[in-house]
C-alpha cells in the first residue's frame, strides 16, 4: 500500500528554504492577509521548528497551517522549488494524529469515504440546494467542500439529478487501432457538473478511443488531504489504483485539474509503489494535443458569432507545467475568440476545503480575479477545473457581472455538435 | 521580557488581532533573508502613522526596542529582532495614496510591494526605475530604509534618487515631514537624504513621496555569451568608453551560470563562461540601431552567441534567470556569505581576478554576477558551515575581499546595507572620527537608543 510522507521525510525540503520571500509575490493567501504565518516560508518557518522541537502543534500555528489552499503557486516560483503544499500536508496530517479530525474533516470523511452514501445525497440533488440545506445531514462531503453554515452566501450551480456513472458503461468499444483511455471523473464532474463529464466522453468517443470508466473509482483525495486525512487518502488511493488495474488503459484522463494533482502528483509523492498508474495519469486537454486533435480542429471553418473567451489557470495545472495546451485548444476553436486576461493565473481561491474554513478569504482571493476579468471583454471564463468553475461563478456573481464560468470541453462539444450524435 | 501591561496598551492601539505573543508569530517574524533568526517578544501590525507614532512613544518611555519590517528580504539582517523588543510590521500600511500624473509624483504608505507600485504607473505611461532583484516581493519602505539599487540603476539611478519626501515618525515618536512634493526644494538641511539608506534605525517612514519619470516607449533586451569573463568585463569598459550608457549591464560569472543553466530553459553553451544581460530603452525607432551598435561593440571581445528578445515575455524570460541567481546559489553550498561590494567601472576586471585569487588560495566557492555597469559586484562565498573551521575561513576571505575592495577605492556595501552582518566591517571603509559623527546623529534622534538597536553599527565601533 501507499503511505503518505510524514513531516520527517520532508526534513531535506524544509532546510532549502532560503528565506528569500520570494514565495510573497505568489501566494494568493499572503496577498490578501500580508501577514508572514499566511506565506510559504513562514509555514516552513514552522515546519522548521516543529522539527526541531521549538514549537507545538499550538493553536496559531494550526492557524497558520489551515491557511494554505495547497495551490502550489509558492513552489512553482521557489528558486528552490521547496514542496509547501506537500509539507502543509504533512503537517495537516500530524494535527490529525494527534487531536483528530475536524468536524468538517469528518464529515468530508463519512462521505468521500463512502462512495454509497455520496451517489446518495448528491442524487437527492438537496445536496447544494440552500433552502434545503437545513435538512441535509451535515455529512454531505461535497457541501462541506462548497458550502457550510458560515457561508450562506455561496451561490451554486444548478445540481442535475443524473450523475455521470449512470449515463455511461464502464467499456465503451472504439476504434481497435486507438489506444485505450481510462477515464478519472472525480466527484464534482461525477455529480456537480456531469455534463462536462460527458462531453469529454462524447468527444473521445467521436475521435475513436476506446473508454474504460470503472464505477469502482473513488474520490481523488484531494478534500481528504486538505482536512490532513492521510489514512483516507491512503485508502482511496488504494481503491483508485486496483480499480485501473482491473482493464488495461494506455492512459487515465482527468478533466478536473484536481483530481490530476491528486491521482498524479500526489500518489507519485507517496511512499511505495504505484505500479504504473500515475504515469498514465493525463489531462484531457494535454492528450488531445498529444493526438494530433487540435490540429484537426484548426482546420474546421471559422464560426460567424464566436464567442469571446479568456482562460483560468486551475492551480493544480499550473504548478505541473500545464498553461499552454489549454490556452492553445482555446485558440483553434472554431467557435471562440479568445482573449488572455490579466492575472489568468490567479487562483481562483477555492483550495481544497480551505473555502470552508475561510470564506472571506477564499471569497477575497477569489475577488482579485475580477478587475482583470471585467478588462478583457470576455463574456465566459474557460478553465479546466469544475472546482474553479464553481468558485470563479461565484464570485463573477458577486461582483454581478454577466460572465459565464465554463469548461473548455463544454466549447470544444459545442463546436463539434454537428459531428457528435 | 515585556510586560503584560505594555501589550494590553499596545492591544489598544492597534487592536488585539493586530498583536501577537504567540510562539507561532514570534517564529514567523524572527528571520530574513540572511536565514538569521532571533525571536521578538511581540508582533505588531500597524495600519497609519498615528499607530506607529503612539507605540514608539510608548516603547521610547519604557525603553523597547523595536524593529521595523516590511517583506523581511534584506540581505544584512536589518529587520532580524537582535535585542527581542517589538517587530512592527508595514505590510499592512500599503496603500496608494496618490499618482499625480501633472507633476510626475506619487505618494505611497511603505508596505507597497515595489513591484505593484511599478504596474500602478506604467499602466499610466509613468515608470519608477529602481529594480531591485526583489522587486516582485521587496516593499518601498524596505527599498528606502536600504537604499535600494538594482540593474537599470546604472543609467537611472538608485531609491534615493527617487525619494522627494518622507513622513517620519521618530524614535521619540514625533511625526516630522521632510521634502516634498517638488523637484526642487532647499528648505533646511535635507533630512529626506539622511533617512534614506538608515536601516529603520534613525525613524520609521510612514508615507513616502517618490518622483516618477515618463515610460520609456520601448525596451531591447540581450543576452550575449562570452568565452571569458575578462572579455565580458573588457565589453563593458568598450560601451561606456563609446559613450552608451544602457539601461543595465548586467553580468553572471561561469559558476553562476551553472547554477541557473539547468532552471533557465536556455541551452547554453558550455563554452560560455560569462553572460551578460543588456538592456536598452528609449524611442522605437532607436533601439534597433543602438543594439547594432553595442553588439559591434562588443563582438571582439570573444562572443560566442548572442540572443535578442523580440517580445514582452522573451524579455522577461531572460530576466527571470537573473533574479533566480541569488536564491539557487544553495546548490553549490548550504551556507552562502553575500556581499554586494562597488569598485570604480573600470576596475571591474581587477577586482574578478582578485576574486578568483581569493576563491583559490582559501579554496571556497566564490559567485560573482551584479551590476557590471556601475561596478557592483554580487559576491557569494558559498561555504557549509558544518565543516570545522569554515567560518574562520569564510571570514579571512572576506577581509581579504573588502581589503582588495577599499585598495581599489571601493565600497563594501553598493545596496544591501550594512545591519548586522556588514557592521564589523564598518571601519575598514569609514574612518572613526567620521562613525563617530554617525553614532552622534544617531544618539539625538534616539537618545533611548531604542530604534533597530544594533544596527549599522557594531557593539564594538
Ligand atoms: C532574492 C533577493 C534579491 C535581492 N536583490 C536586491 C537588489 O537587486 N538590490 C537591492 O538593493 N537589494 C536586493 N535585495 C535585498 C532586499 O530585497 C532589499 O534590501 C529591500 O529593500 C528590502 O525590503 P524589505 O521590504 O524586504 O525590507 P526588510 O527586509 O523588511 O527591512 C529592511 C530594512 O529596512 C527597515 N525598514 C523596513 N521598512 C521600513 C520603514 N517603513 N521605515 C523605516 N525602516 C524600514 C528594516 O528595519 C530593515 O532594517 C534582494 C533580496 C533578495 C531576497
Ligand atoms: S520562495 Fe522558496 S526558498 Fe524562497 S522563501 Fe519561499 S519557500 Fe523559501
Ligand atoms: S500552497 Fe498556495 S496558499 Fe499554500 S503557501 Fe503556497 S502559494 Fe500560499
Amino acid at each position: 500500500m501507499n503511505t503518505n510522507k510524514s513531516l520527517d521525510d520532508y526534513t531535506v525540503e524544509i532546510q532549502e528554504c532560503v528565506k528569500c520571500g520570494n514565495c510573497q509575490a505568489h501566494c494568493p493567501v499572503y496577498n490578501v492577509t500580508h501577514r508572514e504565518g499566511g506565506v510559504a516560508r513562514g509555514k516552513i518557518a514552522l515546519a522548521a521548528s516543529l522539527l526541531a522541537g521549538e514549537i507545538k502543534l499550538d493553536k496559531r500555528l494550526r492557524e497558520d497551517i489551515s491557511l494554505c489552499l495547497m495551490c502550489g503557486s509558492c513552489v512553482n516560483k521557489c528558486p528552490n522549488k521547496v514542496p509547501t503544499h506537500e509539507i502543509v500536508g504533512a503537517i495537516r496530517r500530524e494535527i490529525t494524529e494527534s487531536r483528530g479530525l475536524s468536524l468538517i474533516g469528518r464529515a468530508v470523511s463519512t462521505v468521500i469515504g463512502h462512495p454509497k452514501l455520496l451517489k446518495t445525497l448528491a442524487k437527492s440533488g438537496a445536496v447544494l440546494s440552500p433552502v434545503l440545506l437545513a435538512k441535509v445531514p451535515s455529512a454531505s462531503g461535497l457541501r462541506l467542500r462548497f458550502h457550510s453554515p458560515v457561508m450562506q452566501k455561496r451561490t451554486l450551480p444548478q445540481v442535475t439529478f443524473t450523475n455521470l456513472f449512470e449515463r455511461y458503461p464502464e467499456f465503451i468499444q472504439g476504434d481497435p487501432e486507438k489506444p485505450v483511455v481510462g477515464i478519472f471523473s472525480g466527484c464534482s464532474t461525477t455529480y456537480l457538473y456531469p455534463d462536462t463529464g460527458a462531453a469529454m466522453i462524447e468527444i473521445l468517443k467521436h475521435f475513436g478511443y476506446s473508454i474504460y470508466f470503472p464505477q469502482s473509482q473513488v474520490c481523488c483525495g484531494i478534500p481528504a488531504l486538505s482536512t490532513g486525512n492521510g489514512k483516507l487518502v491512503e485508502k482511496l488511493a488504494a481503491t483508485n489504483i486496483s480499480s485501473f488495474a482491473k482493464h488495461s488503459v494506455d492512459y487515465i484522463l482527468t478533466c478536473c485539474a484536481s483530481c490530476n494533482g491528486g491521482i498524479g502528483e500526489h500518489y507519485r509523492s507517496m511512499k511505495g509503489d504505484t505500479g504504473n498508474f500515475t504515469d498514465k495519469v493525463m489531462d484531457i486537454h494535454v492528450f488531445l494535443k498529444k493526438q494530433g486533435i487540435f490540429d484537426l480542429i484548426e482546420k474546421m471553418s471559422i464560426w460567424e458569432n464566436q464567442t469571446r473567451v479568456t482562460y483560468h489557470d486551475p492551480c493544480h495545472l499550473k504548478t505541473q507545467g500545464i498553461t499552454k495546451e489549454p490556452r492553445e485548444l482555446l485558440n483553434v476553436l472554431p467557435n471562440v475568440d479568445y482573449v488572455e486576461m490579466e492575472g489568468a493565473d490567479l487562483c481562483c481561491g477555492l483550495g481544497g476545503t480551505f473555502s470552508v474554513y475561510n470564506y472571506d478569504y477564499s471569497k477575497q482571493i477569489g475577488a482579485r480575479k475580477i478587475d482583470g476579468l471585467k478588462e478583457c471583454g470576455a463574456s465566459q471564463i474557460a478553465t479546466a477545473c469544475p472546482g474553479c468553475i464553481m468558485q470563479l461563478q461565484d464570485s463573477i456573481n458577486h461582483a454581478e457581472l454577466p460572465i459565464t464560468a465554463i469548461h473548455i470541453l463544454e466549447l470544444l462539444e459545442e463546436a463539434l455538435k454537428d459531428r457528435l450524435t | 521580557m515585556i510586560e503584560d501591561r505594555i501589550v494590553q496598551i499596545l492591544g489598544e492601539i492597534v487592536g488585539s488581532t493586530n498583536i501577537s505573543r504567540e510562539k507561532a508569530d514570534k517564529i514567523t517574524h524572527s528571520y530574513d533573508a540572511t536565514q538569521q533568526s532571533y525571536l521578538p517578544d511581540v508582533v505588531v501590525y500597524v495600519k497609519n502613522t498615528e499607530q506607529v507614532a503612539k507605540i514608539i512613544t510608548l516603547a521610547n518611555k519604557e525603553k523597547i526596542p523595536i524593529v521595523p519590517r516590511g517583506a523581511g528580504s534584506g540581505f544584512t539582517g536589518g529587520t532580524l529582532p537582535i535585542m527581542g523588543g517589538i517587530v512592527l510590521v508595514l505590510t499592512r500600511m500599503n496603500r496608494i495614496i496618490d499618482i499625480d500624473t501633472d507633476n510626475l509624483t506619487a505618494i505611497v504608505e511603505p508596505g507597497v510591494v515595489t513591484g505593484q507600485f511599478q504596474k500602478a504607473v506604467e499602466k499610466l505611461g509613468l515608470f519608477y526605475p529602481p529594480d531591485p532583484a526583489s522587486l516582485a516581493f521587496s516593499t518601498l519602505g524596505g527599498n528606502v530604509a536600504e537604499c535600494a539599487g538594482g540593474p537599470r540603476c546604472v543609467k537611472y539611478g538608485v531609491t534615493k534618487d527617487y525619494v522627494l519626501g518622507l513622513t517620519m515618525v521618530t524614535p521619540t515618536g514625533d511625526i516630522i515631514h521632510t521634502g516634498g512634493r517638488t523637484m526642487k526644494n532647499v528648505v533646511g538641511y535635507d533630512l529626506t537624504k539622511l533617512f534614506v539608506g538608515s536601516e529603520g534605525t534613525l525613524g520609521i517612514a510612514t508615507e513616502i513621496t517618490l518622483k516618477l519619470i515618463p515610460k520609456p516607449e520601448a525596451k531591447k533586451t540581450m543576452l550575449v555569451y562570452f568565452e571569458t569573463i575578462d572579455g565580458a568585463a573588457q565589453a563593458v569598459s568598450n560601451i561606456i568608453k563609446n559613450k552608451i550608457i544602457p539601461t543595465t549591464l548586467e553580468f553572471l560569472d561561469a559558476a553562476t551560470i551553472d547554477c541557473v543553466r539547468k532552471g533557465s530553459g536556455l541551452d547554453i553553451p558550455q563554452s560560455c563562461h560569462a553572460i551578460l544581460i543588456i538592456e536598452v530603452d528609449g524611442d522605437a525607432d532607436i533601439l534597433d540601431k543602438q543594439t547594432q551598435k553595442i553588439l559591434t561593440i562588443v563582438q571582439p571581445s570573444g562572443v560566442i552567441d548572442t540572443r535578442i528578445a523580440h517580445t514582452h515575455e522573451e524579455s522577461e524570460a531572460i530576466w527571470a534567470i537573473r533574479r533566480n541567481v541569488s536564491p539557487s546559489l544553495r546548490k553549490i553550498n548550504p551556507d552562502k556569505f553575500n556581499e554586494d561590494i562597488v569598485v570604480p567601472r573600470s576596475k571591474v576586471p581587477d577586482m574578478i581576478r582578485a576574486i578568483e585569487k581569493i576563491s583559490r588560495e582559501f579554496d571556497v566557492p566564490i559567485i560573482n554576477f551584479g551590476h557590471a555597469g556601475d561596478g557592483n559586484i554580487h559576491v557569494n562565498i558559498m561555504v557549509d558551515l558544518k565543516q570545522d573551521g569554515m567560518k574562520e575561513t569564510a571570514h579571512k576571505a572576506l577581509d581579504k575581499l573588502f581589503t582588495a575592495v577599499i585598495e581599489m577605492n571601493g565600497s563594501i556595501s553598493g545596496e544591501h546595507g550594512i545591519g548586522t552582518a556588514k557592521s564589523p566591517y564598518l571601519n575598514m571603509e569609514v574612518d572613526e572620527c567620521t562613525v563617530s559623527y554617525m553614532q552622534t546623529i544617531k544618539r539625538i534622534f534616539d537618545p533611548n537608543n531604542i530604534m533597530n538597536p544594533g544596527k549599522i553599527f557594531s557593539r564594538d565601533s
